[in-house]
């Protein structure tokens, strides 16, 4: 059995007094695709932003490929990590956001290009063939000298996962990356991911509400309810084998 | 005899005090502003309040005590002259402005959409990346109309100086009033069209600023 490339360790997250996470537990395998499913506010979306480094757990212990994300030793002891440890360790992990945040002082080829350039200081013509494929890839091939405003939202979507493709990241995180999209636009979008998921070797982290799709394409649903992982398993394990009352209510939500 | 033709060369010759004061203090200005503008972003709580203090002192007194404390103050309490007036000149008016404009540095800076600053994390660029790549060149681009707006200010309060003995334009007006009284009133007007002259080319520029910035940015 491989190592997971992650794992969290009874991860707790409080925001003021109200504690959204009490106490995740969960291993993600490389290649893995997650689907991870749940009424609004049971805290699905703060799961990823900790491992993203976007939100810090107020306890327990995320490890990334063997290190500690958020801890590091120093003097033999664990303290709270810093910037530089924070950036050793999540070069790994890229991320699509529900309001896609493209940088709209740069044109789409330079939003795929900026980090692999900067960050990875990697060669610029490689960087641009490479950024070019992807967006061709998502079916932007035509657009690369556009900018951001002059994009549907389901492009701008599109735009953004070629950008986080580009830096080759081992784990792809998506936050309802569908949820701000007009109706028509959904569709264009999960079919980029279903690619992605089908033909790239990276784990992959869904937060959505995609019901179906989630099913589909996930390897491992976890269903996540007032702040723990409720039930976990296959799809069909989650649609046809679960007592869980709430997770049976919540799924027929979505089969009216 | 025209007398628009006698008066409008000799306020020319105050054409270059003017515009040399103005382009210096406004260099000048928009150095501290970025200076201070970031400094009052820092995490260092002494380098916020030092900063904070400088701008309270310069934004809360007039600028014209400023320019009298500098030239005619401090001279006497401390036996020496600072520089020469036109020195004196662009360091009052620079560091008054600059205050200002340390507020629109940092207000621009905050109101840059924070998923812009997640979308960087998540590239996993390092903090000056995502404030050189990112987020500051989306301020800047807030920030110019503000910087436009405050430059032609800084144009109106360059007449200032000369209160403190530069020959600008009022200056060589009001020279030119104490000789020919009666022409008071068009002398002052003139004065007020060179002003409103040299200002066009720059609500031009604030104009297109205006454009600029609309496009390019996320802003919360």
């Amino acid at each position: 059995m491989t190592e997971p490339i992650v794992r969290y360790q009874n991860v707790h997250k409080s925001f003021g007094d109200v504690e959204v996470l009490k106490g995740i537990d969960l291993d993600i395998y490389p290649a893995e695709k997650i689907a991870i499913i749940g009424p609004s506010g049971s805290g699905k979306t703060t799961i990823i932003r900790m491992l993203m480094t976007l939100e810090e757990p107020t306890s327990g212990d995320i490890i990334v490929d063997g290190t500690n994300l958020w801890k590091m030793e120093k003097d033999e002891k664990m303290v709270k990590a810093n910037e530089k440890h924070l950036r050793s360790v999540r070069g790994d992990i890229g991320m699509v956001f529900q309001h896609f945040n493209l940088f709209p002082h740069m044109t789409i080829l330079e939003n795929c290009m900026t980090a692999p350039i900067h960050v990875k200081g990697e060669d610029k013509k490689e960087v641009e063939q490479r950024s070019i494929e992807m967006l061709e890839r998502v079916g932007l091939g035509d657009k690369i000298h556009n900018y951001p405003s002059q994009l549907s939202g389901g492009q701008k979507q599109r735009v953004a996962m070629a950008r986080a493709l580009v830096m080759r990241p081992k784990i792809m995180l998506f936050d309802e990356v569908t949820s701000a999209l007009d109706p028509e636009l959904v569709g264009e979008v999960l079919e980029v991911i279903r690619d992605i998921a089908k033909n790239d070797d990276m784990a992959m982290v869904l937060v959505t509400h995609e019901m179906d799709f989630a099913l589909d394409i996930a390897d491992k649903v976890l269903f996540l309810d007032e702040g723990v992982i409720a039930e976990q398993g296959t799809a069909s394990d989650i649609i046809e084998h679960s007592q869980n009352e709430r997770l049976q209510e919540f799924l027929s939500r979505f089969r009216a | 005899m025209n007398p628009i033709m006698d008066i409008a060369p000799q306020l020319a010759r105050g054409l270059s005090i003017t515009l040399t004061i103005l382009v210096a203090s406004a260099l000048f200005a928009y150095l501290m502003a970025f200076i201070a503008g970031l400094c009052s972003l820092s995490k260092n709580i002494l380098i916020r309040k030092i900063t904070g203090l400088y701008v309270e002192i310069f934004r809360g007194t007039s600028l014209i005590v400023q320019l009298f404390w500098l030239v005619y103050a401090i001279p006497i309490l401390f036996g020496l002259s600072l520089a020469s007036n036109w020195v004196i000149g662009v360091m009052a008016i620079g560091l008054n402005y600059g205050a200002y404009l340390s507020e629109v540095v940092r207000s621009s800076i905050l109101a840059v959409a924070p998923g812009q600053f997640e979308a960087a994390i998540a590239l996993n660029m390092s903090s000056f990346q995502r404030m050189r790549l990112v987020i500051f060149p989306q301020a800047v681009r807030m920030m110019l109309p503000e910087f436009g707006n405050y430059t032609i200010q800084m144009l109106k309060g360059t007449a200032l100086v000369s209160l403190i003995g530069l020959n600008d334009v009022l200056y060589f007006g009001n020279i030119l009033r104490s000789s020919n009284l009666s022409y008071g009133p068009l002398i002052y007007i003139m004065v007020l069209v060179f002003y409103f002259i040299l200002a066009l080319p720059l609500i031009f520029l604030t104009r297109k600023a205006e454009k600029v910035a609309k496009k390019g940015v996320a802003s919360s």
